[in-house]
């Protein structure tokens, strides 16, 4: 597997041309994604002429974006002026956006290819992409288990070598659990750094655009082109950005590890054994490992799945029948707007939306919204007491491997569980990576996690980096 | 049945359209009349993905209608207003919940009555709907249009304490407003157009008595349906208890043809509207220096203008108050000043301001305005003359008055004609002559009228009186 930095060195000495590149992507895609079902639309053609364009530049000795030729895969949530964005949801079939979000935006100015729109959980609902209207993605490590949600499309791409670098999001984990399924790097920024500009909120306050890569280092270089400052989103961070890939050389000399069994706590032996092996490879790397103790990172399930549903059913209130999408045609209004959300939407999305709808509701405002907030907020002033003693902490990603198709379809609960340690970052507005760390007994691939305080996304690669270069192989 | 016994009590919401250049939340151009759906990009039609971004001109109009209203201005917070209408793109309204950025204000009717403003914070603007069918309502319309150019235009909603008692109050309450937000520059004041409009809340009691059910008159779209909405609600209240019967408390509309109010919908069909924090934006904080800016440059008031103006003329009846009243409200009183200044007579000035002048059909210049006025104080022009020569004015406005009145023929009468003209003029008449002699002192102003027609208008009113009177002896 080549990295988005190696081809897109190789494109510009031209010993590679950014068509062939391109053609590759697509000949792979075609040979193996129908088992696979990482993608739910192609761009074939304007990929192409886009590919054309880098190769034309070199032979003219033009200027260069830093991914210029590099195929990139997007999770069908980013809007792409003229190209369906559906969301995986019925009731976004055919939607073509007029416009393109800011990461599309800057990828395109960075000279990426964009090959595809991968498949996700309905409006990224899930944890493992069977939530999809249009079929489930299969895990490329083995075609029986889930490549985790909800960004499952975005892990698989990457991880069955079709593009070296795909976007998702993560709103309670939905880039770092597939990443750990899948065996690729998954980051989740802070909140702000990226812009949530045509990115099909979720939860406003928790979603994040991120990217998957096979190595930290492409995670470093994609932060570099899209993270910064969009004044279309005002909740974007109005700050200069700290140094990604020069995070990458620092090494963990001096730092402070915190080993948190908060993050670990119900995790299966196989994946704690990966844990302590990561520390110890940290500790080898000249880090001091503290143990650290933050026993409000448990609440944070219960508050997550009361505001993100909460947002949600604000959120996809929008889809109505009124303007996009789907209509489903009636005598009024109401009853329009009924049938098309009632044949629209799948059951979890209903679920939520009922859920959060709830919450919110005159009466139960204090007793659910309002508890989880100041929750919330106990979870923030958490880590930030950790932090006084320690520079990261580390734990798993997900308690366990990627699990089988249908296994926790029957049980939300236990499917919600899956998220258990990776919520708190989202509440947090921090950053946090999951780093592919050799396998489980099952041979399937395990990720650990590494938190950072917010705007520190630079000391997550940093660490990410070591544990990369000291994973088992 | 008659009110007697009874007390009204009546409390307005009042919506302004902020006149800023584009929307609340994004670039869209903010203009009344456009084509439908011209002025619309992905925020304002709510499309997936889209994010408001705050107007920060449409911030400082509503700080300087929180400051005219003698309101606190206070760091405040956006919600959403959650309810399904298909108006509203996003099927909920950005507005300001229980952190308003005006609170708690007064405002003080011309006659001295202090009117208490709870608070007068920032929404969004719905589209409109035009319902095709029998009813002109959403129920049994067979089609319904929706232009949503008015989607997301600033709003600022003026709510007052139930401090009002009266239909005729209540007017005289928006006709104020409407003068103070036209003064401070927030809005055009066009009711008709939608631009104020305004929710009257009413009930009854016996004076002294608690408060008794209220209802809600929507949308009244003219100062005279407002005092008439109320008028007839009171009635109708006072009919219901007088005949032993309950108020429902809901919600109704005014019928403007019909002179009435109909029901819209009961308390029982109320909506949960499941109010939250906005999470696309940030908390709205103005900074100190910002706000001493926009204090420092208020302009005057309507209550102060009509005061420096009543200086001026050194009078407070009945009359000239009206006539201040008249042209404060038509923004004519820096006209007045300025000729007053320039040794015209004010009460002349404002006299012919307040009846001669219209900014439709064009104003003079002030230099000009000042100099007829001042040509007509000193008899050299007729008030039917100086009169003519402002009619030209309001097309060529800065012309110099003497000349207008040369080109339409109003060369100064020579005391001879005058004289000639009077004598013949009680020769023509003398039945008239003899009863002005015996002391009719009415027939002044028919011999005036006799020599303006002998004169062509060009005779000086006071000059025929004084010569009338010296005949007399
Ligand atoms: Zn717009």
């Amino acid at each position: 597997m080549t990295t988005a930095i190696e081809l897109a060195a190789a494109i510009k000495r031209g010993e590679r041309s950014a068509v062939s590149v391109a053609e590759e992507a697509f000949a792979a895609i075609s040979a193996r994604d129908g088992e696979i079902h990482a993608f739910l639309s192609l761009g074939q053609d304007h990929a192409m002429e886009a590919a054309a364009r880098v190769d034309a530049a070199v032979a003219q000795g033009a200027p260069l974006g830093p991914l210029a030729g590099v195929p990139v895969a997007l999770k069908d949530n980013m809007c792409t002026k003229g190209w369906e964005t559906t969301c995986a949801s019925k009731i976004l079939e055919g939607w073509k956006p007029p416009y393109d979000g800011t990461v599309v935006e800057r990828l395109h100015a960075a000279g990426a290819i964009v090959v595809g729109k991968t498949n996700l959980d309905e409006f990224a609902m899930g944890s493992s992409t069977e939530n999809s209207a249009f079929g489930p993605t299969r895990n490329p490590h083995d075609l029986t288990k889930v490549p985790g949600g909800s960004s499952g499309g975005s892990a698989a791409a990457v991880a069955a070598g079709f593009v070296p670098l795909s976007f998702g999001s993560d709103t309670g984990g939905s880039i770092r659990l597939p990443a750990a399924y899948c065996g690729t790097v998954g980051l989740k920024p802070s909140y702000g750094f990226i812009s949530r500009y045509g990115l099909v909120a979720f939860a406003s306050s928790l979603d994040q655009i991120g990217p998957f890569t096979t190595t930290v280092a492409d995670a470093a270089l994609s932060m570099e082109v899209v993270a910064g400052y969009d004044p279309k989103d005002a909740t974007s961070i109005n700050e200069a950005m700290p140094d990604f890939t020069g995070a990458l050389s620092k090494g963990v000399e001096g730092l402070k590890v915190g080993v948190c069994a908060d993050l670990l706590d119900g995790a299966a032996p196989d994946v704690a054994r990966r844990v302590a092996e990561a520390a110890a490879v940290l500790e080898a790397a000249g880090a001091t490992l503290v143990e650290v103790a933050v026993p409000e990172l448990k609440l944070g399930l219960s508050a997550y799945y009361l505001l993100a549903p909460a947002e949600a059913s604000s959120n996809l209130a929008r889809y109505d029948g009124v303007r996009f999408g789907l209509r489903e045609e009636r005598d009024d209004v109401v009853a329009m707007n009924t049938a098309t959300r009632t044949a629209g939407f799948g059951a979890e999305v209903k679920r939520r939306i009922m859920l959060g709808t709830y919450a919110l509701s005159a009466g139960y405002y204090d007793a659910y919204y309002g508890k989880a907030q100041k929750t919330r907020t106990l979870i923030l002033h958490a880590l930030d007491r950790a932090y006084e003693s320690v520079d990261v902490l580390l734990g798993a990603t997900t308690p366990t491997t990627a699990f089988g198709f249908g296994d926790k379809v029957a049980d939300p609960m236990s499917m919600y569980l899956s998220d258990l340690f990776t919520i708190p970052s989202n509440l947090a507005g921090h950053p946090a990576i999951s780093v592919p760390f050799g396998t489980g007994d099952d041979a399937m691939p395990i990720g650990v996690q590494v938190l950072a305080p917010g705007k520190r996304d630079d000391l997550c690669l940093q660490v990410a980096a070591v544990l990369e270069a000291g994973a088992p192989r | 049945m008659s009110m007697e016994g009874y007390e009204t009590v009546i409390g307005l919401e009042v919506h302004c359209e902020l006149k800023t250049a584009s929307k609340l939340f994004c670039g869209c151009r903010n203009a009344f009349g456009d084509a439908p759906n011209t002025n619309v990009c992905p925020v304002c039609l709510g499309l997936p993905g889209s994010l408001p971004v705050l107007n920060r001109h449409a911030v400082e109009l509503a700080i300087r209608i929180g400051l005219a209203l003698n309101c606190a201005v206070k760091p405040s917070n956006f919600h959403r207003k959650n309810y399904f209408y298909p108006d509203m793109p996003k099927d909920y309204q950005i507005s300001q919940y229980d952190e308003p950025l005006n609170e708690g204000g007064s405002l003080e009717l011309p006659d001295g009555t202090v009117i208490g403003i709870t608070r007068a914070h920032m929404e969004e603007d719905t589209g409109k709907s035009t319902h095709l069918g029998s009813s002109g309502r959403i129920h049994g319309a067979e089609n319904s249009l929706i232009d949503y150019n008015r989607s997301g235009v600033p709003l600022v909603e003026i709510v007052s304490e139930p401090d009002m008692r009266s239909g005729v109050q209540a007017r005289a309450y928006a006709a104020e407003l409407r003068a103070i937000l036209m003064a401070v520059g927030a809005t055009d004041g066009r009711l008709e157009e939608g631009s104020m409009r305004i929710d009257a809340n009413v009930s009854v009691r016996k004076p002294g008595k608690p408060f008794g059910t209220r209802c809600e008159i929507k949308n009244l779209n003219s100062l005279r349906s407002l005092q008439r909405a109320i008028e007839y609600e009171a009635q109708r209240q006072v009919n219901l208890l007088e005949a032993g019967e309950r108020i429902a408390q809901e919600t109704r509309h005014w019928d403007e043809a019909a002179g009435r109010t109909g029901t819209m919908r009961s308390k029982e069909e109320a909506y949960d509207y499941r109010y939250f924090p906005e999470p696309d934006l940030v908390p709205l904080v103005p900074e100190e220096d910002w706000l001493a800016e926009i204090a420092a440059s208020m302009p005057a008031l309507p209550k102060q203008r009509r005061q420096n103006l009543l200086d001026l003329c050194g009078a407070d009846d009945q009359a000239t108050k009206d006539l201040v009243a008249t042209v404060v409200d038509r923004d004519l009183d820096p006209l007045v000043i300025e000729a007053t200044l320039a040794g015209a007579p004010a009460a002349l000035a404002l006299a012919r301001a307040a009846n001669e002048l219209d900014a439709t059909a064009g104003l003079p210049s002030g230099p000009s305005f000042a100099r007829t006025v001042a040509l007509e104080a000193s008899g050299t022009l007729s008030a039917t003359q100086a009169k003519a020569v402002l009619g030209v004015l309001a097309t060529r406005p800065t012309d110099d008055p003497e000349a207008v009145a040369k080109e339409l023929g109003f060369e100064q009468l020579s005391d001879d004609t005058l004289l000639t003209t009077i004598a013949a003029v009680l020769e023509a008449n003398p039945e008239e002559w003899a009863r002005y002699r015996d002391g009719d002192d009415k027939l002044a102003q028919f011999f005036i009228g006799k020599v303006m027609a002998a004169t062509k208008g060009k005779a000086n009113g006071k000059a025929v009186v004084a010569e009338l009177v010296a005949r007399r002896g």
